[in-house]
């Protein structure tokens, strides 16, 4: 076993370790703080079937965004579906054998993975080209934006110019999933990738990246619009009635 | 049209999204509060020496009561959405007004204490210190956000600055550096009753002036009771609706609506209160307070129903926080829902067809209505979503010839707010009122040069006196803001009782005199 394949090994079972349990003590955090008071912005749904409607919207067509910002909206969802599809191709990976799905969805990875990189250049440009995006953009956006432009880019690199050893990257992968650990191709552009995609697993849950599992929890969009048929009270808020 | 010390925005015919001016408001800052006025709220009187641990404390507290805060600080992705959204940003072009510009004030505080990223790389992520400049800028810019909920409606994540500035306000009430406006009027309302410290005997004498002017203006005697015990509805209405106009336009017409529909109501002199400005600062336990206050008066009235006045944020506590704060209501009648708004009660009768109305009376208007922000974004009214939007329109078209909607983009759920909601319709921020009030005249302004329209009418007590004050600065009248209970009270046609005098011929045109002169 080569010095590398360990430190990439460790550092994988590191990242996998940090967004675990930093994303799972977050959204307990979450679960466990009550919304004390009835927030939907209305006009919102009357049912919980309403609200997964909602929700679906939200997380599927960004439905808010797209009636706030139409250029941050095709940029953002540019971005975010290539990283679905890049995502999905990415599976392949992982199991064994790949699933009939994930291997018809093989050649809209590629493009998933050049809009991607398209739709984080929009939003990036954005970052300077707004005065009022520039305003609010700080140091930690901007290094956000180049570590997915930089793993968006890497990945690139290896299907379209410098190919590497994709079955070996599978075995590695298999092998950390069955605590063995088989060699990693040592490509500069494959190690990049891994270093990048292993930061982000580390930073997802101290950072903005909370916007994901935020949204579910988010009290204006989550909630139902019942106020007067249903009483709605937290625990906290109970203790004052005794 | 009124003068000003600042100066007044122009009007344009599309919206214009202002380049980026830092600090245009940052001197813009409300009377603080004094202890008298802290103390009958549970807050310290004065800011004291160890006050940033004190607010330290707080902020985490309400981080653990409140997922709205905690998931608002987290999620924020810096997209740009809502930059462009609020009306105080559009009129006074200070960043620090954009809804992130708001929020990014709190959050900083939020990451360098709260978060880990913020504890070791506070540069890299905007965390910082909580100072006594930064504790200033909390002031100065929280109390610039009306807490109207437009950016909300456009975040991507739903994220609502008016949770993060009611907390904000929440935690600077809490270590003595409360708002004068708000704290004084809900000292107000602990100790007399109502904002406006109007006591009992001056209600009654109100109440009955109305009648006299009611029977001399329709012949018809239209009762506007006080605590009269087993009445069938208790009113609950913002006192501004007691006297000034064209809010006592408004009460006039829900008593005439009780009248038509014939049920018996009553105000009561302890709960003579609709509004509820413990929402502005942010407090559950002031909120609290003053919503049981509208219980009591319904046990002790022995009522069966409570219904609304036209009060924006009252509707948004009443509608959606009632039955938290005060109820369960199962002791009232459960064949209506609790509570109900004047509107919903009035359109049920029109569809009922339980009203005539002469809607010529309101020929002399072209209408338009403006949906106040916590009716449209906070609240609903009838049994489908929306219903805050159609049923004032569906009563203002059953009283009026002449309607026309403003821009479909700042109506509705898109609604900007007057510019003097969330606790800032006080004198010290005039300047602000004025500004953040541009998007909304702008519209009427081009309503008023595309269809004629005349008149705006509106739902809300704040909305009518912050247009009634700002409207002169952009040289329009005061008087084209009216009540939708007013066109109501205008149009219907009252039916005579019996120990009512069959109008004579006389009356009749010195009434036709009077109205002549209102179209002057």
């Amino acid at each position: 076993m080569s010095f590398l394949t360990g430190l990439y090994a460790f550092l994988f079972y590191f990242a996998t370790v940090v967004l675990l349990t930093g994303l799972i003590g977050k959204v307990v955090q979450y679960a466990r703080t009550p919304a004390p008071l009835k927030i939907p912005t209305t006009p919102a749904p009357l049912t919980k079937g309403g609200v997964a409607l909602r929700m679906a919207r939200e997380v599927v067509f960004f439905e808010s965004l797209f009636r706030g910002n139409k250029w941050t909206w095709i940029f953002g969802w540019v971005f975010h579906f290539g990283l679905f599809l890049v995502t999905l191709r990415h599976l392949r990976y992982f199991i064994d054998p790949v699933w009939l799905p994930i291997q018809m969805i093989q050649p809209f990875g590629i493009y998933g993975g050049i809009a991607m990189v398209l739709g984080l250049a929009g939003l990036w440009a954005r970052r300077f080209l707004v005065d009022r995006v520039r305003y609010i953009t700080g140091p930690s956006d901007h290094l956000i934006l180049a570590l997915l432009v930089l793993i968006g880019a890497s990945g690139l690199m290896m299907s379209f110019v410098v190919h590497t050893d994709v079955v070996a990257v599978k075995e590695f992968f298999r092998g950390l999933m069955a605590f063995k650990l088989n060699p990693l191709p040592a490509d500069p552009f494959l190690l990049i990738h891994l270093l990048l995609v292993a930061g982000l697993m580390i930073v997802f849950p101290y950072s903005k990246l909370l916007h994901a599992p935020g949204l579910f929890f988010s009290p204006t969009r989550n909630q139902v619009d019942n106020p007067r048929e249903q009483r709605h009270i937290a625990p906290w808020a109970e203790r004052l009635e005794q | 049209m009124a003068k000003a010390n600042f100066e007044v925005p122009e009007l344009q015919q599309y919206l214009e999204v202002p380049a980026v001016t830092p600090s245009t408001m940052a001197h813009s800052s409300p009377f603080v509060s004094r202890l008298e006025f802290q103390e009958p709220l549970g807050f310290p009187g004065e800011l004291a020496d160890d006050w940033q641990a004190r607010a330290l404390d707080k902020f985490g507290e309400l981080l653990g009561k409140y997922r709205s805060l905690r998931v608002y600080l987290d999620s924020c992705v810096k997209c740009g959405s809502c930059t462009d959204k609020c009306h105080y940003f559009l009129g006074t072009k200070d960043p620090k007004n954009m809804p992130v510009g708001r929020q990014d004030l709190m959050r900083k505080v939020y990451r360098r204490y709260f978060t880990l990223a913020g504890r070791f790389f506070p540069k890299l992520v905007g965390a910082e210190d909580f100072t006594k400049e930064v504790l200033d800028d909390w002031y100065s810019y929280f109390h610039q956000c009306s807490q109207c909920r437009r950016c909300s409606v456009f975040c991507p994540y739903g994220i609502d600055t008016a949770e993060i500035s009611m907390a904000a306000r929440e935690i600077m009430d809490s270590i003595g550096m409360g708002q004068k406006y708000c704290n004084e009027i809900i000292a107000k309302v602990y100790k007399i009753g109502n904002n406006l410290g109007l006591p009992g005997p001056a209600l009654l004498d109100t109440l009955e002036g109305l009648e006299e002017d009611v029977y001399d203006d329709t012949g018809v005697r239209v009762r506007y009771p006080i605590d009269k015990v087993g009445a069938e509805i208790l009113l609950v209405t913002p006192s501004a609706d007691f006297f000034a106009e064209p809010h006592v336009d408004g009460l006039i017409g829900y008593g005439k609506v009780f009248h038509e529909a014939g049920v018996s109501w009553t105000i009561s002199s302890y709960a003579s209160e609709g509004a509820n400005f413990g929402m502005f600062i942010g407090s559950y336990e002031n909120m609290r307070r003053i919503a049981q206050r509208i219980r009591k008066a319904a046990i002790d009235l022995k009522v069966k129903r409570i219904v609304f006045g036209e009060c924006g944020h009252a509707w948004r506590v009443a509608y959606s926080f009632l039955n938290t704060l005060a109820g369960p209501w199962d002791f009232l009648d459960s064949r209506y829902p609790v509570p109900q708004h004047i509107c919903e009660f009035t359109h049920g009768l029109i569809q009922e067809g339980k009203l005539t109305f002469d809607k010529s009376q309101n020929d002399d208007k072209v209408l338009t209505f403006h949906d106040s922000c916590n009716v449209a974004r906070a609240s609903r009214m009838g049994d489908r979503p929306g219903g805050q939007f159609d049923i004032p329109r569906a009563v203002i078209k059953a009283v009026c010839n002449n309607y026309y909607d403003m821009d479909e983009e700042t109506i509705r759920d898109r609604t900007f707010c007057c510019g003097g909601g969330g606790g800032l319709l006080t004198d010290d921020l005039m300047e602000l009122r004025v500004k953040g009030a541009k998007p909304r005249v702008e519209a009427l302004n081009n309503v008023m040069a595309e269809k004629g329209v005349t008149h705006m009418a509106a739902i809300c007590a704040i909305c009518k006196s912050q247009f009634t004050k700002v409207l002169p600065f952009y040289g329009m009248d005061m008087e084209q803001i009216v009540s939708v209970h007013q066109l109501v009270s205008n149009a219907i046609v009252l039916t005579p009782g019996e120990d009512d005098e069959e109008p004579e011929d006389e009356d009749d045109e010195n009434r036709d005199a009077e109205d002549d002169d209102d179209e002057d």
